[in-house]
């Protein structure tokens, strides 16, 4: 079994769905012979042709038109952002056509695409290159917005998400793309959308987060451990619809909670999570609900980069605050 | 210096505004079946708008979109189509679809505030109305694609305004159609108004055709008054794209003889005498007195139509006023293809809420 990185593990997917399902074709731009500015589709090309991994022309508003086009008419694209800032122009066909289809045309129509684009900040990449739009597309009735933290999670989810009836956004956390590799059996083994990971056991306080930000998770649960602090860390995944249930369960359990994520606060993903707690488990909470997450400004070029985003120091922070009520 | 390129942009109009057919009429002019259909068509689509707009303003209907004048250039696309080409409307193209199976009632449903109309009795395949400008057109650029990656001989036809062909989402079309060759016919019903600015605020360019050249695309303007022109350009083109001949901008030269909608009152914005000179140049009437010139056609003939279109109008209109509202369940039930369980959730929210009698 080969062991992969984050962004082979996504390339081991669509290879794998596009060997098993003729509907499925990657289209974007430089996803061909190129294999996609970050080779998510390196090697495709090769393998498929041109009928199957199509460079388009350099128009986000195309891709995300062509791929609604391809879509209501049976097909199973798998639409490539190139980089996360430049999915703004693809929101009109994603919002008005693709998560509405299926409703407004009374299931006569759908649109089964999935739209994936690098997502996230901590590469020092140039401006529009590190966004967090999640809570956009949340926001959206009719989409599922997915974003793995792993190489399993991406090879699993992706299959998940193509395999998907409805339209999916598959956010790739970029700055974990090459960090480190795991086993990933390309089985052809989706994993479930809709439910939440929990990746650590615990029973003093929770964690929550998603993308990339689960290393620095982890990191601090190892830390409240030398503490003698016992932290459960959920991996949400899906951040549209979420698993509130395994979130309610693990807060029942510890009656603390932290939400852990890079995209700016106001109406995030966090906010929805806090919400959820505060009408459905407030009488298990034992503190308030904290939240470390980006500031409302745009991500900030390299210099200041990494100050925007949730630090192990932050996170402990804010945990620290939350167990001190007793 | 040395000119690399040069374009022209033909025009193609065979019957005038008296009924004359000129000279160089392609032989479907002389298909007196066809023309008789035609005008039917066109005919039957005129009494359906008027009681749409009628329905409207007596509280029966919600905001309509009218067709009024445009009924030449809809009927032909649809005369034009195989059922197993692929149609994306904007929001008004009636005749089109009439013509395709689709029938009145399900556009009463539409603009009556009823999802089931988009689930029309067309081919299951068309996109049902787009309000958005112009998004349809990139959607039958994506529909062709499929088609020419399937090996599939079907063609994708979509229509926009004048005002359309402003927008990214139609360029996007017509560049992705040259760039790929597709099998895509956009069709720009140039109606010389988007609400109320006019064509001549729209764009410098002397031809809204002419925009096709830029994506690489044979270019037409076309009397889009003109039943007879608008079929032989609508046939033309859209067997060039099925055949792998690449795709087609048609601009059909046309007027709104009506508002752009029921919400919408035109005389603020238009001189009366614009439109005054436009019904001189409608398309009903000029095929009429062909008709008539060919002994197929008098005021007994008429008469005659019109009671039985009005009667089956009737019929649609009451087929629409009869049917019930979907039970509440039905805003979650067609979201996804499975329920996820948040929405499930909801859904069970406002079955309480209704007192569980729907479901």
């Amino acid at each position: 079994m080969a062991e992969v990185t984050l962004i082979e593990a996504v390339t081991q997917a669509l290879a794998y769905e596009m060997r098993q399902d003729p509907s499925v074709v990657v289209l974007g731009e430089d996803v061909g012979v190129n294999g996609g500015v970050f080779r998510a589709t390196a090697g495709l090309h090769a393998k498929f042709g041109s009928e199957r991994v199509l460079d388009t022309p350099l128009d986000e508003t195309t891709i995300a038109g062509l791929s609604v086009g391809m879509a209501f008419q049976g097909m199973k694209p798998v639409a490539e952002a190139q980089f996360d800032g430049f999915i703004y122009p693809m929101m009109d066909h994603i919002v008005c056509h693709a998560a509405r289809m299926r409703t407004r045309t009374r299931g006569r129509l759908s649109c089964p695409m999935v739209l994936r684009a690098p997502w996230g900040g901590g590469i020092r990449a140039p401006e529009h290159h590190s966004e967090a739009p999640e809570a956009l597309f949340a926001h959206i009735p009719g989409l599922r917005v997915v974003i793995p933290s792993s190489p399993a999670r991406a090879y699993g989810l992706l299959l998940a998400s193509i395999r998907d009836p409805d339209p999916v956004i598959f956010f790739e956390p970029k700055r974990i793309y090459r960090q480190y590799k795991e086993e990933v059996p390309d089985d052809g083994e989706a994993l479930p959308l809709d439910v939440c990971f929990v990746l650590r056991d615990g029973t003093d306080i929770t964690l929550v987060t998603w993308g990339a930000h689960v290393k620095e998770t982890l990191e601090a649960a190892d830390r409240l451990a030398a503490q003698g602090i016992s932290a459960e860390v959920i991996d949400v995944a899906t951040v549209k619809p979420i698993d509130f249930d395994t979130i309610q369960e693990s807060v029942k359990k510890t009656g603390r909670c932290v939400i852990v994520h890079e995209a700016a606060r106001t109406g995030g993903i966090g906010a929805e999570i806090a919400a959820n707690l505060a009408e459905k488990s407030l009488f298990d909470l034992l503190a308030p609900i904290e939240r470390v997450t980006g500031y409302d400004v745009p991500i900030p070029l390299f210099r200041l980069e990494m100050k925007y985003l949730p630090s192990v120091d932050r996170i402990l922070a804010a945990a620290q605050r939350t167990l001190a009520y007793r | 210096m040395h000119t690399v390129a040069t374009f022209s942009i033909p025009y193609v109009g065979y019957l005038d505004e008296d009924g004359q057919l000129s000279a160089d009429a392609p032989a479907l002019a002389a298909d007196n079946d066809l023309i008789l259909d035609l005008y039917r068509r066109m005919s039957f689509l005129r009494f359906f708008d008027t009681k749409a707009v009628a329905l409207q303003r007596t509280g029966k209907l919600g905001t309509y979109a009218s067709c009024l004048g445009h009924e030449a250039a809809h009927v032909a696309i649809g005369m034009a189509m195989r059922y197993e080409d692929v149609f994306c409307p904007m929001y008004r193209e009636y005749g089109v679809q009439f013509v395709r199976g689709v029938k009145p009632r399900d556009v009463l449903m539409y603009w009556g505030g009823d999802e089931r109309g988009n689930d029309f009795s067309g081919p299951k395949h068309d996109l049902p109305w787009c309000v958005p400008i112009a998004t349809q057109c990139l959607h039958a650029a994506g529909a062709a694609l499929a088609f020419k990656l399937r090996k599939e001989p079907r063609v994708a036809v979509s229509v926009v305004g004048d005002g359309g062909t402003s927008k990214t989402d139609f360029y996007g079309a017509v560049n992705s159609a040259g760039a790929y060759r597709l099998p895509y016919v956009g069709v720009v019903v140039n109606n010389q108004w988007a609400i109320s600015v006019p064509r001549s605020a729209q764009t410098g360019a002397e031809t809204l055709a002419q925009k096709g050249i830029a994506g690489g695309l044979h270019c037409v303007q076309v009397d889009g008054n003109d039943a007879i022109a608008m079929l032989a350009v609508m046939r033309e083109a859209i067997e060039r794209a099925r055949v792998g001949g690449g795709g087609t901008v048609v601009e059909a030269v046309t007027y709104r003889l009506s508002d752009h909608t029921t919400a919408d009152d035109a005389r603020r914005y238009r001189p009366e005498d614009e439109v005054k000179n436009a019904w001189a140049r409608e398309p009903l009437k000029r095929l009429r007195t062909l008709l008539e010139k060919r002994g197929l056609w008098d005021a007994a003939r008429e008469e005659a139509f019109k009671a039985e279109a009005n009667a089956e109008v009737d019929t649609e209109v009451n087929a629409y006023l009869e049917t019930r509202t979907q039970p509440v369940s039905a805003m979650f039930d067609f979201m996804f293809a499975e329920l996820p369980h948040d929405l499930a959730a909801q859904r069970a929210e406002v079955l309480r809420l209704e007192g569980g009698t729907h479901g």
